[in-house]
């Protein structure tokens, strides 16, 4: 485990905030940390968090305050550090030899798609962008992704981009091998259209680093922990 | 110079610190975070004669100070276990471990117990009575003085080990259970187990564990398995391996005092996995703070008469 130094806390949309730590160790797309918020012991368990981005020790964090744990993060200043439980989980695989890629987010599964994204064009991916949210002030990436990609912003509201969720906004069709990110009822509605990809599973953790077995699935290969074999997993793979 | 050493079911161990069952797996999560050979002991995950898959998601929850679980005792099964667990478990961990044997009849701890006695590098067995006795309603064995008694004795007449019982805290007199599996033949006690609680999710109204109720442990626990060590010390004259919610050096040496021999570390693993390395690193130095010089001349002294045999 490490002490992160904070470079940067800061507001980005509705409730939702970007955190730069640096002096981390690599990490790889779709991989996630655990941070402990405060020293007390409320909260008690760890947080886990999606990484959005790392390059040259720096780590970006993008989280949304829910509750406590998430509430106390968004108060933590540049130059405090935070005790970090590094390099969890699988990452995304970017072994596809497909060359258009559907990158999908519905809400903060959008997190770890910007790091995703680089590195798929680092491979010379052609890369399309579906990003959902509840309206445009929870809008976040969206100039990001835009550098990388053709990008379908959705707003339920229609604040935003087109009207409706991203299941809607893909006239259920996925012409190409995709990664999807969100709500577990998101991941299922897609898993029905196509089973050409790789989604980004999400369960209450206890230890987060394969210990516990807090965090169990069944999958077709048996059953898996999300915080170790997973938090990716292929499609097909899934029993939902 | 502190001495860390205690004696323990016939283990000499380095320390009284001892991670807790289904808090540490098998040891392999936490060699990538410190040398585990520091530990005194460790208790493995609980072992099934089958394969158990577990509970349905979500099995964990966070309270104020501690934790729900409902993992449901998952584990690959015995025979898996001593295949591939074990002969794993001691590539990376030298010293003895405790096996944790769990079962919904008494004929499937008996099972269990019966092939791990041929396994080399378990130094004795912590049974887990807070399980549900599939025929008995399903109320847990460690509910009733006579299905403790009797699952002790039955286990204690085949193990070629130790046993320590584990005990549940779910009960209206736990002194007349550890009387009750101490008569019966026990070698130790372990306490307590998990205590029975509920969370609810205001977003869907529900509760938030998949199976409703789980088991609380952490610092918010603390007080009441304390409570139970030092009751249970007065009764009993076996050996006590004290847990619930021990985070630091102090709590440890709360629990030696209160009469424990050894302490498990449960769930402060999962939220910080060098918990147990820190403490025993640290454990000297806040010993010499207090004048205390060595654990074994500290079991049971809060009390005003020490009469165990160690």
């Amino acid at each position: 485990m490490s002490h992160l130094v904070v470079k940067a806390n800061d507001l980005i949309a509705f409730d939702t905030y970007k955190m730069i730590l640096i002096n981390a160790l690599p990490h790889r797309p779709g991989q996630f940390i655990e941070i402990k918020v405060s020293d007390t012991m409320t909260p008690y368990l760890r947080r886990p968090l999606s990484v959005a981005d790392y390059k040259n020790g720096e780590l970006t964090l993008v989280y949304k305050v829910v509750g406590l744990g998430t509430k106390i993060l968004s108060t933590v200043k540049p130059q405090s550090s935070l005790d970090v439980i590094e390099q969890l989980g699988n990452g995304f695989n970017l072994d596809t030899v497909e060359k258009n890629i559907t990158l999908i987010g519905g809400g903060c599964g959008c997190v770890p798609l910007l790091f995703l994204a680089k590195e798929l064009r680092l491979r010379r991916k052609t890369i399309k962008f579906i990003a959902g949210f509840q309206s445009s002030k929870d809008c976040f990436f969206v100039d990001e992704f835009s550098q990388l990609g053709a990008v379908k912003v959705i707003t339920d509201d229609g604040t935003l981009g087109t009207q409706g969720n991203v299941i809607t906004a893909m006239n259920h069709i996925i012409e190409s091998y995709y990664y999807a990110v969100g709500p577990k009822s998101m991941l299922q509605a897609i898993a029905t259209i196509s089973k050409w990809g790789q989604m980004s599973l999400e369960e209450r953790m206890g230890c987060g680093f394969g210990a516990c077995m807090g965090c169990s699935i069944m999958t077709s290969q048996g059953i898996k922990r999300v915080c170790v074999d997973g938090p990716v997993f292929n499609t097909e793979d899934i029993i939902w | 110079m502190v001495n860390l050493h205690t004696n323990l079911l016939g283990m000499s161990l380095d320390n009284p610190i001892i991670p807790a069952s289904g808090t540490f797996g098998f040891g392999g999560e936490y060699t990538k975070y410190y040398d585990i050979n520091i530990l005194g002991s460790i208790v493995t995950k609980a072992i099934t004669k089958e394969p158990r898959t577990g509970n349905p998601t979500p099995r964990i929850a966070e309270t104020q100070a501690g934790m729900l679980n409902s993992i449901g005792l998952q584990n690959p099964g015995v025979d898996h276990v001593i295949a591939y667990e074990l002969p794993k478990m001691k590539t990376i961990y030298q010293k003895k471990v405790i096996a944790n044997v769990s079962g919904s009849t008494i004929d499937e701890y008996l099972d269990v117990i019966k092939k791990l006695n041929e396994v080399d590098n378990i130094g004795a067995y912590e049974i887990n009575i807070s399980c549900p006795n599939v025929k008995d309603g399903g109320m847990a064995f460690g509910t009733s003085e006579i299905m403790a008694a009797n699952i002790t004795r039955q286990c204690k007449k085949i193990a070629k080990r130790p046993i320590v019982i584990k005990l549940s805290p779910n009960v209206t007199n736990i002194v007349a259970i550890a009387k009750a599996v101490e008569n019966a033949g026990a070698d130790g006690i372990a306490l307590i187990n998990t205590l029975v609680g509920m969370a609810i999710d205001l977003k869907t109204k529900k509760p938030v564990l998949a199976r409703k109720i789980g088991g609380l442990s952490g610092p918010a626990i603390k007080p009441i398995a304390l409570r139970m060590v030092y009751q249970v010390y007065e009764a009993v004259k076996i050996p006590i391996i004290g847990i619930g919610g021990i985070n630091c050096c102090e709590d440890v040496l709360e629990f030696i005092l209160a009469g424990a021999t050894a302490v498990e570390i449960g769930s402060a693993n999962l939220v910080d996995p060098c918990i147990c390395k820190n403490i025993i690193e640290r454990l000297p130095c806040v010993m010499e703070k207090y004048g205390f010089s060595s654990i074994e001349n500290l079991i049971g002294g809060a009390h005003e008469t020490r009469n165990h045999r160690l």
